[in-house]
């Protein structure tokens, strides 16, 4: 039995929109799985549909095997959910935002407030539980919406783009809770704009665009479908014309910086067996860009035909 | 979920409404008892002085249930309209949303709340009234029954104005062009049989009137409409009104996209 299973899933807005078109998705029990595509892909209306917010055209959603058709309860107190947006009530104080958040669930007074602790001292928010929403930093509001989504204890996380606005720091922290949750059991499925966190978090990846699945399976051998690396290098001396490199692609970003395409057939030895020939010197390398952008790139511009610039998706 | 869960939602929801009409006492309670304290004033003492008795009565005495109704009925209305489309429109409704608990817990926890602010501000203008005038209280279970149902049936009506509405506009234009001139014409002030047939026929037509009616003979004795009609039809339209908020939530009108 997975945690999720979609079949055929479509949503049609009133407006004419094909949000969803079709979609076929299962995750796991236990699994981390990232959900990736540009803005519009669709990712936010399939996170509405199974969390119940938005209201599905056809297809099938199974919850840890319960259908959100007919058992919408048992799905539900199967989720917990962090929306993209803010939408904590921001004049109610932190305390009572996550008891009443339990209580909705069928949580007793007593055992809410038990939670209440447990998950406010999980997200270091404990110190604040008497202050309103509206006085938190950004990031503390994010973290609050992860601690009112655990209340219940959910088997399934789904967390919208929990990270977004939020500085490295407390992002790395985040990242951090996540796993050991993850490690303890639940399953969590991540959409996030900022790829180096669906690489670094996620054991299975599936991206998404124009409402279809486009790609998925565990993140290493969607990795291996990358053909080539792209590197950055800082010769030694300034160099006016790229140099040619059998075997390699390359390009010239400026007199201190080579940009060179390597197959992933090639060793970086041959790349610096290649450079030695021609008489230059290497300082520094560095990847252009992670691995797992450069895949989303080059899925959505493969397969996305004329997608619009403005949906693609970069840290 | 359980009944029992059920049941536990229900009161979370009830009790963080409480403490939304408790914590702004300021906007929530103290306005609709002030207002209502310059009624008896002017009305009451002032210019009811001049107009003697009604139906037998005093008129603070006449004015002081129709009041205490009208209080009830826009601070209940007023109450859930407010609270619910504030969650809407700033999306912390999604958190009832996306939890388990049944639409009819939603639409009673929304209308307990109404209730709540109804009977609190209601308790406080009947204070205000024994302050101006004595009231007899002729028949405790019908001042009762209608005090609640009112604030139930208003509670209930603001429901639905908050679900349907798009924006602010749509949270006031009911109260004030619909609810506020029902009000003033459904005999808070008069009794209809001082109005031509034509007018008094009109006049039945307003439901407020049968409200505003069978309490006044709760408290006095005294009623233009059959008190029996008056109780059934406050029934049916409870029933009624909570039957159009469950659908509209479970259809997810202008809720769930």
């Amino acid at each position: 039995m997975h945690a999720l299973s979609v079949r055929q899933l479509t949503k049609v807005y009133a407006n004419g929109v094909r949000a969803i078109d079709g979609i076929d998705l299962e995750v796991p029990r236990g699994d981390f799985c990232a959900l990736l595509g540009p803005n519009g892909a669709g990712k936010t209306s399939l996170i509405g549909i199974v969390t119940s917010l938005v209201r599905k055209t056809s297809g099938e959603v199974r919850v840890f095997g319960h259908d959100l058709d007919t058992e919408a309860s048992a799905v539900k107190a199967s989720i917990g959910v962090v929306p993209q947006e803010i939408n904590l009530n921001l004049w109610d104080k932190v305390g009572n935002i996550v008891v009443n958040q339990a209580g909705f669930y069928g949580l007793p007074p007593a055992r809410a407030r038990q939670r209440a602790e447990v998950c406010l001292k999980q997200l270091q928010l404990w110190d604040k539980r008497d202050e309103t929403a509206r006085t938190l930093s950004g990031g503390m509001k994010r973290r609050l919406m992860i601690a009112r989504a655990l209340m219940h204890e959910p088997r399934l996380l789904i967390l919208d783009e929990p990270t977004a606005g939020v500085d490295i720091e407390i992002r790395r922290s985040m990242w951090e809770f996540l796993r050991a949750l993850n490690g303890a059991g639940t399953t969590i499925i991540l959409t996030t704009h900022y790829l180096e966190e669906a690489e670094n978090l996620c054991r299975n990846i599936a991206i998404i665009d124009r409402g279809r699945v486009i790609e998925r399976g565990p993140m290493t051998e969607v990795l291996a479908k990358l053909n080539e690396e792209v590197f950055l290098l800082t010769p030694r001396q300034p160099v006016d014309v790229p140099p040619s490199l059998a075997g390699f692609e390359v390009r010239l970003n400026g007199p201190q910086e080579l940009e060179v395409a390597m197959p992933r057939a090639r060793s970086v030895n041959d790349l610096f067996a290649a450079l030695s020939a021609a008489g230059i010197e290497i300082l520094s390398l560095r990847n252009k860009a992670n691995r797992l952008e450069e895949l989303f790139l080059a899925l959505t511009e493969r397969k996305g035909e004329a997608a619009p610039p403005a949906g693609r998706a970069r840290p | 979920m359980s009944l029992r869960q059920q049941a536990v939602a229900l009161g979370t929801l009830s009790r963080k409404e409480y403490h939304r009409v408790v914590r702004i006492w300021g906007q929530t309670i103290l306005p609709p008892v002030i207002n209502m304290a310059l009624y008896f004033v002017i009305f009451g003492n002032l210019i009811g002085s001049r107009i003697g008795r009604m139906d037998g009565f005093d008129y603070r005495q006449y004015i002081a249930p129709g009041l205490i109704m009208m209080a009830v009925i826009t601070n209940a209305y007023g109450n859930v309209v407010s609270s619910f489309f504030s969650a809407k429109i700033n999306r912390h409704l999604e958190e009832m949303l996306v939890a388990p608990m049944s639409n009819v817990t939603i639409v009673l926890g929304h209308m307990v709340g109404g209730m709540i602010r109804g009977v609190l501000v209601g308790l406080a203008v009947t204070l205000v009234a024994l302050f101006f005038t004595p009231l007899p209280f002729a028949h405790p279970f019908i001042t009762l029954s209608v005090f609640l149902m009112c604030a139930a049936i208003f509670s209930l009506g603001g429901l639905i104005n908050g679900i349907v509405a798009k924006n602010f506009d749509d949270v006031s234009i009911i109260p004030s062009f619909v609810l506020q001139p029902l009000i003033y014409l459904g005999g808070v002030f008069y009794s209809i049989s001082l109005l031509p047939e034509l007018a008094q026929q009109v006049s039945r037509l307003n439901p407020i009137l049968y409200l505003v009616n069978a309490f006044r003979f709760g408290m006095l004795g005294v009623s233009d409409v059959p008190i029996g009609f008056a109780w059934a039809m406050m029934l049916a339209s409870l029933a009624v009104l909570f039957a159009t908020c469950v659908l509209l939530l479970q259809r997810g009108y202008r809720i769930r996209e």
